[in-house]
C-alpha cells in the first residue's frame, strides 16, 4: 500500500469528499494561503476555487454561527483553527447551539452537521496559548462528535466520515503529527466515528491514548518488545462517542491500563477512561490504571521547562515497565529526537 | 420616564400607500399574536407551562410588519422573546401552546420550551435565548443562499441589547464585506431584562451610525406602527434582494410584562421602570393604532373587526384544548435526537 504524509492524507480525505459532495466549503483563517494550513488545504484550494475554499476574517464565534446557519440551509460547513486554543471563541456557538441544535428542536429544525478541524500545537516554545488540546472539554458535550486521527490512515477515514456524518464533528489533529507518514488506501474507506483500534496487540499491558500519544505510545511498545513486554495500543481515535467495548476488551485481555492523553488528567479524558475501567472491569485490574497527561500547568516557553512538560514515549515505558514491577530495567531515554522548528 | 418615544403617534387617518387589504392582514395577524400572548400570560399563571417565559405582548408590530414583508421561503431567527416572531412567519399555534405545556405536539417536541422554537414549514429556522447567535444564523443562512444564487434572505431578530454583544460586530462585519442578503431587525425596547440603556450606551447612542460604520444601509422606525415597519421593511428587502447587501433596521418598540413571566413590573414591586411609563407606552398600542386606522380610513367595520376577533378567540380556545389532550414525552424518548 502507498504511504502518505497525515497532512496529504487529511487532504485527501478533504477533496475526495468535496468532489462527492458540492454543499461542502471549508473556510478559516488562512485556509487559502499557499501554505494551506500546513498543506492540508493546499490541492482542495487549487481545485475547488475561492467559491468553495476562503479565507475570513478572525471572528471565530461568528464564524462558527454562520457555519450553522449556512448547516441549516444544507451546506456542510468545515471551519479550520490553525490552533485549538482560538476555538474558546467560538464555545457559545460550539456548545449552546450546535451540539444542541437537534435536540433541542426535538429534530424538527433538521440537524447542523458541520466539521470544526483544529489543530493542536506542541514545541518550539509554543507556549501556554498555542498548545492546548481541548478534546476532554468538547468531549462533555452531548451532540458533539469529538475525534483525533494520530495516523495517516485515520486522518483521511476520520474527514471522510466526518464530512457525511450526521450531526456536528470537531477534528482535532496535532500538529506534530502532519509530517509523519504512514499507509493510507487509495480507496475511500471512512474510519467509523465512536470505533478505537487496537493498533498494536499485546498480552501484558494496555495502552489506551490519544493522537499524538498514540503515535508515542506505539514507540514505546516497540521498545518495551525488546524488554520482553508485550503491549497492547488502543489508539483511542474518538472521544465522543467513546468506543467503550474495545477499551474494556483490552483492559480484560491483560489487566493493566495505562491512559495517555495530551490534555489534563484532572476531568480530562485519562480520568474518563480510568474511570470506565473502575466501573466496568474492575475485577479484570491487576493493578492500579496509571493515567500519563501534561503536567499540571499551563505549557511553559522555555526549553527546559517544555521537555518536563510534556509527557513522552520514554514517559509511557517507563510507567508501563513500573507497572509490571520491572525495576531492573536498561532501558533508557527512548525519545525520537524533536525536530519541529515551525511553520507554526 | 426614561423610555422616551422618538416617534409622534401616526394620523390614524392619514393617507397610506398600502392596499386596504394589507392593512386588514396586518392588523389581524397583530391581533392574533396580541391575543395568544395575552391568554398565554393568563394560563401561564396556573403553573401548568414549566418553561421560562418572555412575553412579547407590546411589541406586535415589529414581527408582523417584518414577515408579512418577507417571502414564505425567506427565514427568520429569532431570540428568547420569540412567539411574537414565530406566529407573525406563520408557526402552528399548536406547536407553540403544546411545546410550552411540554408535549409532544410541541413544535420542538417538549425539548426546547418557549425560547427553543422552530417551524421549518414555514421558514422559522429556530429561536435561541443567547443574546446574538441570532445575528450569526442568519448571516449564515445568507451566505449559503449567496451561494446557491437563489433569491432568498434571511432575516434575524434582536433586542437592543445585543448591540452590547462582540457577535453582532463580526457578524455585521462579515455580511457587509460579502454583500450578504441578511435583515438585521433590532427591536429596541429600552430595557436589557431591568437594565436601562443609560448603564449600557453612551449618551446620544443610535444604534444605526453603529451599522453604517460597517457600511450597511439602516433606518431607525416606529416600531409600534405597523404600517412603517412593512413599509421599512418593503424598502430594506428591495435593496438586499437587490444585492446591494445587508440593511439593519432598528424598531422603537416597548415590552410591557416584565422581562420573563406573565406580570407587569408594578405588580411585583420592581421599580426599575413606573407604571406610569408602562401606561404611556400602552397609550401607544399597536393592535389598538392599527385598529383605529382601520376605522379611521374605513377600510373595516366594527363589526367586520369583531367577528375576525371572535374567529381568533375560537382558533385559540380548541388549539389549547388540544395542547392540554397532547401526550407528554415518553421518558424513553429521552435521548431521541442527541445525535
Amino acid at each position: 500500500m502507498r504511504t502518505l504524509k497525515y497532512s496529504e492524507a487529511l487532504s485527501e480525505g478533504i477533496v475526495r469528499a468535496m468532489e462527492r459532495d458540492p454543499n461542502i466549503y471549508m473556510t478559516g483563517i488562512a485556509v487559502d494561503y499557499p501554505s494551506g494550513i500546513f498543506g492540508s488545504t493546499v490541492e482542495a484550494t487549487r481545485r475547488f476555487g475561492p467559491k468553495r475554499v476562503f479565507d475570513s476574517p478572525a471572528m471565530e464565534n461568528a464564524l462558527t454561527g454562520i457555519a450553522i446557519g449556512a448547516a441549516a440551509m444544507g451546506k456542510r460547513p468545515i471551519i479550520v483553527h490553525p490552533r485549538n486554543d482560538f476555538m474558546f471563541l467560538a464555545f457559545d456557538m460550539m456548545i449552546n447551539l450546535a451540539a444542541k441544535w437537534k435536540y433541542m428542536y426535538g429534530g424538527n429544525a433538521g440537524s447542523v452537521p458541520i466539521v470544526v478541524r483544529a489543530v493542536i500545537g506542541k514545541g518550539w516554545g509554543q507556549g501556554a496559548s498555542h498548545s492546548q488540546s481541548l478534546q476532554s472539554v468538547l468531549g462533555h458535550f452531548p451532540g458533539l462528535a469529538v475525534v483525533m486521527p494520530a495516523f495517516p490512515r485515520d486522518a483521511k477515514g476520520l474527514m471522510l466520515a466526518a464530512l457525511t456524518h450526521h450531526s456536528p464533528v470537531i477534528m482535532l489533529e496535532h500538529r506534530t503529527l502532519y509530517d509523519t507518514t504512514g499507509e493510507v488506501p487509495e480507496t475511500d474507506e471512512p474510519t467509523p466515528i465512536g470505533k478505537a483500534a487496537v493498533v498494536r496487540p499485546g498480552r501484558d499491558i494496555s495502552i489506551v491514548a490519544t493522537s499524538f500519544m498514540a503515535y508515542e505510545a506505539l514507540h514505546a511498545a516497540e521498545q518495551l518488545a525488546k524488554e520482553g513486554v508485550e503491549a497492547e495500543v488502543v489508539d483511542a481515535r474518538s472521544i465522543r462517542p467513546l468506543d467503550e467495548g474495545t477499551i474494556l476488551s483490552s483492559v480484560r485481555k491483560t489487566g493493566r491500563l495505562i491512559v495517555a492523553d495530551t490534555s489534563w488528567e484532572l476531568c480530562g479524558f485519562s480520568s474518563e477512561v480510568a474511570a470506565l475501567a473502575a466501573e466496568k472491569a474492575f475485577d479484570a485490574l491487576k493493578a492500579p490504571v496509571r493515567r500519563i497527561a501534561m503536567a499540571n500547568s499551563p505549557a511553559p516557553v522555555s526549553q527546559p521547562l517544555e521537555k518536563a512538560f510534556y509527557p513522552s514515549a520514554t514517559t509511557i515505558a517507563k510507567a508501563a515497565l513500573s507497572m509490571l514491577g520491572k525495576f531492573s530495567s536498561s532501558l533508557g531515554d527512548i525519545d525520537r529526537e524533536d525536530n519541529f522548528k515551525g511553520p507554526y | 420616564m426614561s423610555a422616551i418615544p422618538t416617534f409622534k403617534d401616526p394620523d390614524p387617518s392619514r393617507h397610506s400607500d398600502l392596499p386596504s387589504e394589507t392593512e386588514a392582514r396586518l392588523f389581524r395577524s397583530m391581533y392574533r399574536v396580541r391575543h395568544a400572548e395575552e391568554s398565554l400570560a393568563e394560563l401561564y399563571k396556573e403553573k401548568e407551562m414549566r418553561t421560562p417565559t418572555h412575553f412579547g405582548i407590546g411589541q406586535e408590530a415589529v414581527a408582523v410588519g417584518i414577515c408579512e414583508a418577507l417571502r414564505k421561503d425567506d427565514v427568520v431567527y429569532s431570540h428568547h422573546r420569540c412567539h411574537t416572531h414565530y406566529l407573525a412567519k406563520g408557526g402552528s399555534l399548536l406547536g407553540l401552546v403544546a411545546e410550552l405545556y411540554g408535549r409532544v405536539d410541541g413544535c420542538s417536541r417538549g425539548r426546547g420550551g418557549s425560547v427553543h422554537l422552530t417551524d421549518r414549514s414555514v421558514g422559522f429556522v429556530g429561536s435561541s435565548p443567547i443574546l446574538g447567535q441570532s445575528i450569526a444564523l442568519a448571516t449564515g443562512s445568507a451566505l449559503a443562499f449567496r451561494m446557491d444564487d437563489a433569491p432568498r434572505v434571511a432575516a434575524a431578530f434582536f433586542g437592543e441589547a445585543v448591540c452590547e454583544e462582540g457577535i453582532v460586530y463580526e457578524a455585521m462585519n462579515y455580511a457587509s464585506v460579502n454583500r450578504l442578503p441578511v435583515l438585521y431587525v433590532c427591536e429596541n425596547n429600552f430595557y436589557s431584562t431591568e437594565s436601562s440603556a443609560a448603564t449600557r450606551q453612551p449618551p446620544g447612542t443610535e444604534l444605526c451610525e453603529r451599522a453604517r460604520a460597517f457600511k450597511i444601509a439602516a433606518e431607525k422606525i416606529d416600531g409600534n406602527d405597523v404600517a412603517a415597519v412593512y413599509g421599512a421593511a418593503r424598502r430594506a428587502l428591495e435593496h438586499v434582494r437587490g444585492g446591494k447587501g445587508p440593511f439593519f433596521l432598528e424598531c422603537e418598540t416597548y415590552r410591557w410584562r416584565e422581562h420573563v413571566g406573565p406580570m407587569y413590573d408594578h405588580e411585583l414591586g420592581r421599580t426599575y421602570r413606573s407604571k406610569d411609563e408602562v401606561e404611556q407606552w400602552k397609550k401607544r398600542c399597536p393592535v389598538a393604532r392599527a385598529e383605529r386606522r382601520l376605522l379611521a380610513a374605513g377600510i373595516s367595520s366594527a363589526d367586520q373587526i369583531e367577528s375576525w376577533k371572535a374567529e381568533t378567540r375560537a382558533e385559540f380556545d380548541e388549539v389549547v384544548r388540544r395542547a392540554k389532550a397532547s401526550p407528554w414525552p415518553d421518558p424513553a424518548s429521552l435521548f431521541d435526537n442527541v445525535y
